[in-house]
């Protein structure tokens, strides 16, 4: 962690009572990286973002920003753009008044006219430029959360704080939005801090993903390496889907599958353990001397998955590219078979 | 959010004032009743306190009040509830002119109410009883405009149309998706407005009055005119228990309350 | 119709409207600061439970208890009455027929406009999301910034709704005035139950009936105003 990263939060800790919404996080954001922090409700992801924003007091850390210490900041100090999950626009104003509101605040900066130019060009670049005199009640999910981000990139915010922005939306328009927030993003050399619940949305946007558990970072690193090589297994099982299968480690190798593996970093090192296996790292052919077959498959356009039934009567999950699973279908008998990939091995039990 | 020291001591100095103006009127009358009073007492005295039970119209008077706020709230849950669900549920675009007919008796003087309503209630007198529980009609109306927010508020904030759906395709009748489903969801929409209710029907006095009927607050004027102290005493400890009353009904939390933590 | 030729009636009109007007305004303003403490208070606390059941027995209790209430208060052997004559002799507070002049009787119908007022615009309050705030600040308004632009500008046509229903609901107040002696003659609602119940001279029917269209109509503009302000709100309201 370089201490001349552009966001430093140190040790941010805020206690409810006897629960830890924060209980040590520390985490760097360098200038115009997108940063998303992810895990299930209640593990404090929201808290820090909050807590960055100036909207939430903490009970002990310190937050930097820019070589500055923002911690006992004011929220209207702190030129942070901040889209809140739903509900946030200003429901007697226009799209482009609310997009302009930061900029009205700062009123002896701006002219009336540049501030309409600005606006303008943030409705261009979310692409509602055709919405700007419409209220919020007449704007759908979608067009409101682009207004809501058109609205705190107005200002030039020093850090873009999204707040679970797409969780209210549909499936469709929840893909497309988080493509357009990250290149709207890029285009602009914003730093940013993206707060999810989703992983598949994390993993697809950002540059680094932070895993968080109770209040703590689990493990923080690109999307890539969060996937094929977790810290721990609540990354490992969090991230991504995993067949758990047992066997036992020794001399840093699992043999599960009728093969033998090298276990990642953290795993145990010795005993009875559960192998957390990635359904592409298993490989199934058509074969009439197999050893398992087929249960179920789905079709997922270009990737198959697999549901297979092994000989002990346990199952897995395997994924293939969907040229590769023709012909297999319910009942198939095929051989089961371990691709050379490290594994995360967890204690049995 | 934290509170600056400036919004604070607002607060309070708002809290303070109204408090002041609500309250003091209140220990007045506590003060009054206390008030030694005929030959016997020096100092103050709890005897106008004690006097209240031995009142002789006043018990009658009282069960006959809670008898007419019973079959208020009869009314409520079997006319009203279901009525403003069938409105939300079948027919919105109704709903407008709906909430404008129920704020009516708000805005129309009781005086106006008993000059249209007195040829009826003569009828009733003379036709079906001449008990003050008929006043249970009138008192069904003039809650409607306190008891209709409530119901109001309730029903926004659930969607009733998914949960009708829901229950239709299951297989029940709308009588079902009404008193089954609906109504236990929107429980304390229809809490709140059945206590105001009750308020109301211990509370009300106009009315009755010019209509000659013997309710709870006729009968505290008629004290009031003999033994003042007994009278404002009565007065006093209805408020209390009422008050009393809607404290002890367990109420969920609002949603959307301003200072909502989110921890997620 | 000539009912509205005699000056006693059109000053007695007159002053309902006064007295109503100034009510509403002194309630809603009193009202809505008070429902504005409780909201940013705890929700579901107990200041929060007692003050919403307070408002609710306080708005409908009216006449008697009311008029106990404030006789003891400010009546002949009132609370105040008395140690104003000890304290302060030579104000208003020490006398104590001031409470059936038009001031009294304003001070005296304010005091369910408070609790009605808070009945009716807590739930507008409640309903002004707290992301409103949190947005304006993060994009760097100041409290007042938030109040002027924002808070204001939205709670106004719900703040004109409870006013107006306010003024309708003094006018209306006819109870009250009943129960104080000496008070005849003075407020339109009270004429008419004079001309229905009269023991003086029979009753007119006539008289009532027509005094009491004459007060539909005024509640009919201002329920008609209602009407339009809900609409602007409801516009806003969004969809879920």
């Amino acid at each position: 962690m370089s201490s001349s990263a552009y966001v430093q939060l140190v040790d941010l800790a805020k206690y409810f009572g006897k629960v830890k919404a924060l209980d040590g996080l520390s985490l760097d954001i360098a200038e115009g990286e997108l940063v998303a922090l992810l895990g299930p409700s209640g593990c404090g992801k929201t808290t820090a973002l909050r807590s960055l924003a100036g909207l939430q007091e903490l009970d002990r850390g310190q937050m930097i920003v820019d070589g500055k210490d923002v911690t006992f900041q004011n929220a209207n100090k702190r030129g942070m753009g901040m889209v809140f999950q739903a509900y946030s626009l200003f429901p007697h104003m226009t799209a482009r008044e609310n997009v302009e509101y930061g900029l009205k605040l700062r009123a002896h900066k701006t002219s009336g006219d540049k501030r309409k130019a600005r606006s303008a060009e943030l409705l261009e670049l979310v692409g509602l430029s055709t919405h700007a005199n419409h209220y919020p009640y007449q704007l759908s999910g979608g067009q409101q959360q682009r207004v809501a981000l058109a609205r705190a990139l107005a200002i030039s915010p020093k850090v873009l704080l999204l707040d679970e922005p797409l969780s209210a939306l549909d499936a469709k328009v929840r893909t497309q939005l988080r493509e357009e927030i990250r290149r709207i993003q890029l285009e602009l050399g914003t730093t940013t801090l993206f707060v999810t619940h989703d992983q598949e949305e994390a993993l697809s946007i950002a540059d680094r993903v932070g895993v968080m558990r109770n209040g703590q970072l689990e493990q923080i690193a690109a999307p890539a390496e969060l996937y094929d090589r977790p810290n721990t297994a609540f990354v490992a099982e969090f991230v991504g889907l995993t067949n758990p299968i047992a066997g036992k480690v020794s001399g840093g190798s699992i043999e599960i599958l009728g093969g033998v593996v090298k276990t990642l970093p953290g795993s145990i090192t010795s005993g009875s353990g559960i192998a957390l296996v990635r359904p592409e790292s298993i490989d199934v052919v058509a074969s009439k001397a197999g050893n398992a077959t087929v249960f179920s498959a789905s079709f997922l356009g270009a990737s198959c998955r697999l549901s297979i039934s092994l000989a002990d009567g346990t199952r897995v999950t395997a994924q293939l590219p969907s040229p590769d699973a023709i012909g297999l279908g319910a009942g198939a008998p095929v051989k089961v078979s371990l691709l050379d990939l490290p594994v995360f091995v967890k204690a049995a039990g | 959010m934290k509170q600056s020291l400036g919004v604070r001591l607002w607060r309070w100095t708002i809290i303070f004032v109204v408090a002041l103006y609500l309250l003091v009127p209140l220990y007045a009358m506590f003060d009054f009743s206390t008030k030694p009073f005929g030959f016997a007492d020096k100092g103050r005295t709890f005897r106008a306190w004690t006097m209240i039970a031995s009142q002789p119209d006043l018990i009658p008077a009282i069960s006959r009040s809670l008898i007419t706020a019973a079959i208020v709230m009869a009314l409520i849950l079997f006319l009203i509830v279901p009525t403003a669900i069938w409105v939300h549920l079948k027919l919105p675009a109704l709903r407008r002119p709906f909430e404008l007919l129920c704020l009516l008796p708000l805005a129309i003087p009781a005086i106006v109410i008993v000059v249209g309503i007195a040829p009826l209630y003569r009828w009733i007198s003379i036709n079906l009883s001449e008990s003050p529980i008929t006043l249970a009609g009138v008192y069904s109306m003039l809650i409607l405009p306190y008891t209709y927010r409530s119901l109001s508020a309730a029903l926004d904030a659930v969607d009733i149309h998914t949960l009708a759906e829901a229950a239709t395709t299951l297989g029940a009748t709308i009588t079902r998706v009404i008193f089954g489903i609906i109504m236990p969801t929107i429980k304390t929409g229809i809490v709140n407005g059945s206590f105001i209710a009750i308020a109301l029907v211990l509370g009300e006095y106009t009315i009755s009055n010019i209509l000659n009927f013997k309710t709870f607050q006729v009968v505290i004027a008629q004290i009031g005119r003999t033994n003042g102290n007994v009278a404002v005493a009565v007065s006093l400890a209805s408020l209390l228990f009422v008050i009393f009353l809607l404290l002890i009904i367990p109420t969920k939390k609002r949603q959307g309350a301003v200072l909502d933590v989110d921890i997620a | 119709m000539g009912v509205f030729n005699s000056p006693v009636a059109r000053h007695a009109f007159a002053n309902s409207l006064e007295i109503s007007a100034r009510t509403a305004i002194v309630g809603a303003i009193l009202g809505g600061l008070f429902a504005w403490a409780i909201v940013t208070g705890k929700p579901g606390g107990v200041f929060y439970k007692i003050s919403v059941a307070l408002s609710s027995v306080l708005a409908q209790f009216g006449g008697v208890m009311l008029t106990f209430a404030f006789l003891a208060t400010f009546g002949f052997n009132g609370l105040v009455s008395t140690l104003a004559l000890k304290f302060l002799p030579n104000t208003f507070l020490a006398d104590s027929t001031w409470l059936y002049g038009m001031t009294g009787l304003s001070v005296l119908y304010t005091f369910f406009q408070i609790p009605l007022m808070v009945l009716v615009f807590l739930p507008t309050l409640e309903n002004l999301k707290p992301q409103w705030r949190e947005a304006s600040d993060a994009l760097g308004g100041r409290a007042y910034e938030y109040w002027l632009r924002i808070g204001i500008p939205i709670l106004t046509p719900s703040f004109a709704g409870a006013a107006l229903l306010l003024f309708v609901n003094s006018f209306s107040a006819y109870a009250t005035a009943n129960t104080l002696i000496n008070l005849s003659d003075f407020l339109t609602p009270l004429e008419i139950a004079t001309a229905l119940t009269s023991e003086t001279g029979g009753s007119n029917p006539a008289e009532a009936k027509s005094l009491s269209l004459y007060m539909v109509v005024v509640v009919v503009i201002v329920m008609g105003l209602y009407a339009m302000l809900r609409r602007k709100v409801s516009k806003w309201e969004q969809k879920r």
